[in-house]
């Protein structure tokens, strides 16, 4: 069925059943040197200590404000940008080492970005994009363009009259579908969309998700969703992570998350989406400034400064993510039994 | 005409704006009012023509390379008439604009605070101090922490809210009686956003100010406008108060625009409901309704006449044949769009 030829290829199927994650991040770290007036050697914080897993099948949300550092997320899980430190598990096998490339890696893990001109080469028609990819990965030319019409045809655009077009020629909603068709090309398992509807107006954002989804049952993928719009996360995944500052400050089932955060943050976010009613319109707003510099992040818990619930003890202890209810993880000292905080639970869920 | 160059009419008025660029027409035929002391948002997807209509207000096209046709009427003056010298002190002094990128807007080499003075420098006499003064009092009025200190910043040394706020300060610093607002908050974070839009209907409330606001996000519309007018293919389709245009839309548009909202899907995973197809190029205008290539409702003379507008209640006006039908739909719920979705154009 496969079209990607090769000799049969090791890394391709799966491997560790359905109850292992697909993709396993532990102690993420990438920090970015710069020079401030001065010469004193900075670093901003962009990725500090992210753990999270993918699950087979589901679409896994990240938000979080810019800064937050789910962008560098994205661009170190494809290998775009090396990892200071950090394990990557895919399919349980480490990514970088013999039993898994990065060359058989990436072939199985694909991405999508924000910028759906920049993403495409402006020199070559949308087919030939689309086609790039499993020619150098050894399919033959003709079967490989074959291949991007199915694909073009696949996210509604006629190849007919598509295939021939250059970038510049085609709608910023074509291009995404273009996009999209070419993140395909290898048949990969997990995509990963940065953004990928963001710059879209709502009409044709909508008709985008319409085809993420369909897209997703039909190849069986996994998906992780990268976006600063709430409704859209809400609307398309299965579990949400919160980031700020570098950090997971939440994570869990996207209805447990989104619907009774626990994390402050979580809250404030939420509470800082416009109401779509005008009799009830958003009265103040809970958080004041802006999001702090990653350069040089508050002590304990980054959060704290522009916390409600913030006491002494977040600016000392710096909040681990603990399970406070199935599968639902939180960062937060007051949601956590013996943490010090006055806020915190008693301890009967600490087992 | 006499009434609406007058200081007590309307804050601005449109009648009949075509805007043109070489042979492309633009905005074609808007006719708009927005009273003294109110907030109206335009909203529609890119190229619709609401920033061109906003920015037509200012007259802040090259002359050689646009044709403006129709009567601009702002903060009491007739815009079209308006000589050079007259134009210069019109914009900031009656009528003034803040922009969707502040560090765009901003110049990179002088302080902030240099460009608050400047601008009030250019529009008034007064002394140094009593500039810097004022400069001051805006930034406070904007909420700016630290004001004494921020004012010396260059626009890079602040975050984004900041450098938005600071565009407001300077947008304020002539006591204009109009603000226009150019999808303010489209750069800004979501935690952001919300302070920015809460200080925008604070300062219409405070000031009096008449705010144009231009935005593609429904809910940013609903946060700061007591009306809202929907443009599409550079015409304006629905006009009307807040609650008119969402509660109880009666254009097909509007209404895809509120289905298509992912908040607006029924339960998760469910498919949203969609616009088919993409805005029509404006340079081949389709004859008739511009919509009527995507609407679930067109027929055969929505594509050969355009239909005129009308008042659907007091203060509520929609261009389409069908008006009835569409806000029957709407009530009826979430299933009247076409189950096949054409491919897009």
């Amino acid at each position: 069925m496969s079209v990607i030829p090769d000799t049969p290829d090791p890394f391709i199927r799966d491997r560790g059943g359905p109850a292992q994650p697909l993709l396993s991040v532990s102690g993420l770290f990438k920090h970015f040197p710069v020079r401030k007036s001065g010469g004193k050697k900075q670093v901003v914080r962009a990725v500090d200590g992210v753990d999270f897993e993918v699950l087979k099948g589901e679409t896994l949300g990240i938000v979080g404000e810019s800064g937050c550092g789910k962008s560098t997320t994205a661009k170190l899980l494809m290998g775009l940008i090396e990892r200071d430190t950090g394990t990557l598990l895919y399919d349980g096998q480490p990514v970088g080492e013999r039993s898994m490339p990065w060359r058989a890696y990436r072939r199985q893990v694909q991405m999508v970005f924000q910028d759906s001109y920049a993403s495409l080469n402006p020199r070559m028609t949308v087919e030939q994009s689309i086609a790039f990819g499993p020619k150098v990965n050894g399919v033959p030319g003709r079967q490989a363009v074959e291949r991007a019409r199915a694909l073009l045809a696949r996210v509604g655009l006629e190849p007919k009259r598509f295939a021939g077009r250059y970038p510049h020629e085609i709608s910023g909603g074509q291009r995404q579908r273009v996009n999209i068709a070419r993140s395909l090309a290898l048949e990969p398992r997990l995509v990963l969309l940065d953004e990928a509807v963001s710059a879209l107006d709502k009409s044709v954002e909508a008709q985008v998700l319409n085809l993420l989804l369909d897209l997703k049952q039909e190849f069986g993928l996994t998906y992780i969703f990268i976006s600063h719009d709430l409704n859209v996360v809400r609307f398309i995944s299965d579990r949400v992570m919160v980031m700020y500052l570098g950090r997971v400050s939440e994570i869990g089932p996207s209805d447990a998350v989104l619907a009774a955060p626990m994390h402050p943050y979580t809250r404030a976010l939420l509470a800082s989406m416009p109401s779509l009613d005008p009799n009830n319109r958003t009265q103040a707003a809970l958080l004041a400034g802006d999001p702090p510099n990653p350069i040089d992040p508050p002590s304990g818990c980054r959060f704290h400064p522009r916390c409600s619930l913030a006491e002494p003890v977040c600016s000392q202890i710096e909040p681990p993510l603990e399970t406070i209810a199935p599968l639902h993880r939180v960062a937060c000292l007051a949601r956590q039994p013996g943490s010090g905080h006055s806020a915190a639970p008693a301890g009967a869920l600490a087992a | 005409m006499s009434a609406l160059v007058s200081a007590a009419g309307p804050a601005v008025v449109l009648s009949n704006l075509r805007v043109a660029f070489g042979k492309v027409q633009v905005v074609d035929g808007v006719d708009l009012t927005v009273e003294r002391g109110q907030a109206l948002a335009l909203i529609g997807e890119s190229g619709s023509g609401k920033s061109v209509t906003l920015r037509a207000i200012l007259r802040l096209f090259p002359e050689s390379r646009s044709r403006i046709e129709g009567g601009i009427f702002a903060a009491g003056k007739d815009v079209q008439a308006l000589g050079k010298r007259a134009l210069a002190d019109f914009r900031g002094g009656d009528v003034s604009m803040i922009f969707q990128e502040p560090l765009l807007a901003f110049d990179p080499v002088y302080t902030v605070g240099q460009q608050i003075t400047e601008a009030i420098h250019r529009h008034e006499t007064i002394t140094k101090a009593d500039a810097r003064k004022r400069a001051l009092a805006l930034f406070e009025r904007v909420r700016i922490p630290s004001p004494e200190r921020r004012l010396d910043n260059y626009p890079h040394e602040m975050s984004g809210g900041m450098r938005q706020r600071a565009m407001i300060a300077l947008a304020l610093a002539c006591h204009p009686q109009v603000l226009l607002a150019d999808e303010p908050t489209t750069a800004l974070d979501a935690t952001v956003q919300i302070q920015v839009l809460l200080l925008l209907r604070e300062l219409q409330r405070d000031l009096g100010l008449s705010i144009v606001i231009v935005t593609h996000d429904l809910g940013a519309a609903v946060e700061v406008a007591d009306r809202i007018a929907v443009m599409y293919a550079g015409k304006i389709v629905e006009t009307g108060t807040a609650h008119q245009v969402v509660l109880d839309p009666h254009h097909p548009y509007t209404i895809g625009l509120l289905r298509s909202r992912a908040e607006g899907a029924l339960e998760k995973g469910a498919r949203l409901q969609t616009i088919p197809g993409s805005p029509p190029d404006l340079a081949n205008r389709p004859a008739g309704c511009p919509f009527a290539p995507r609407c679930f409702l067109a027929e055969e003379r929505c594509q050969t006449e355009m239909p005129p507008v009308g008042e659907i209640a007091p203060g509520h006006r929609v261009a389409c044949w069908h008006t009835d039908e569409a806000a029957s739909a709407y009530r009826a719920g979430p299933t009247p769009v076409r189950a096949i979705e054409p491919l897009p154009a």
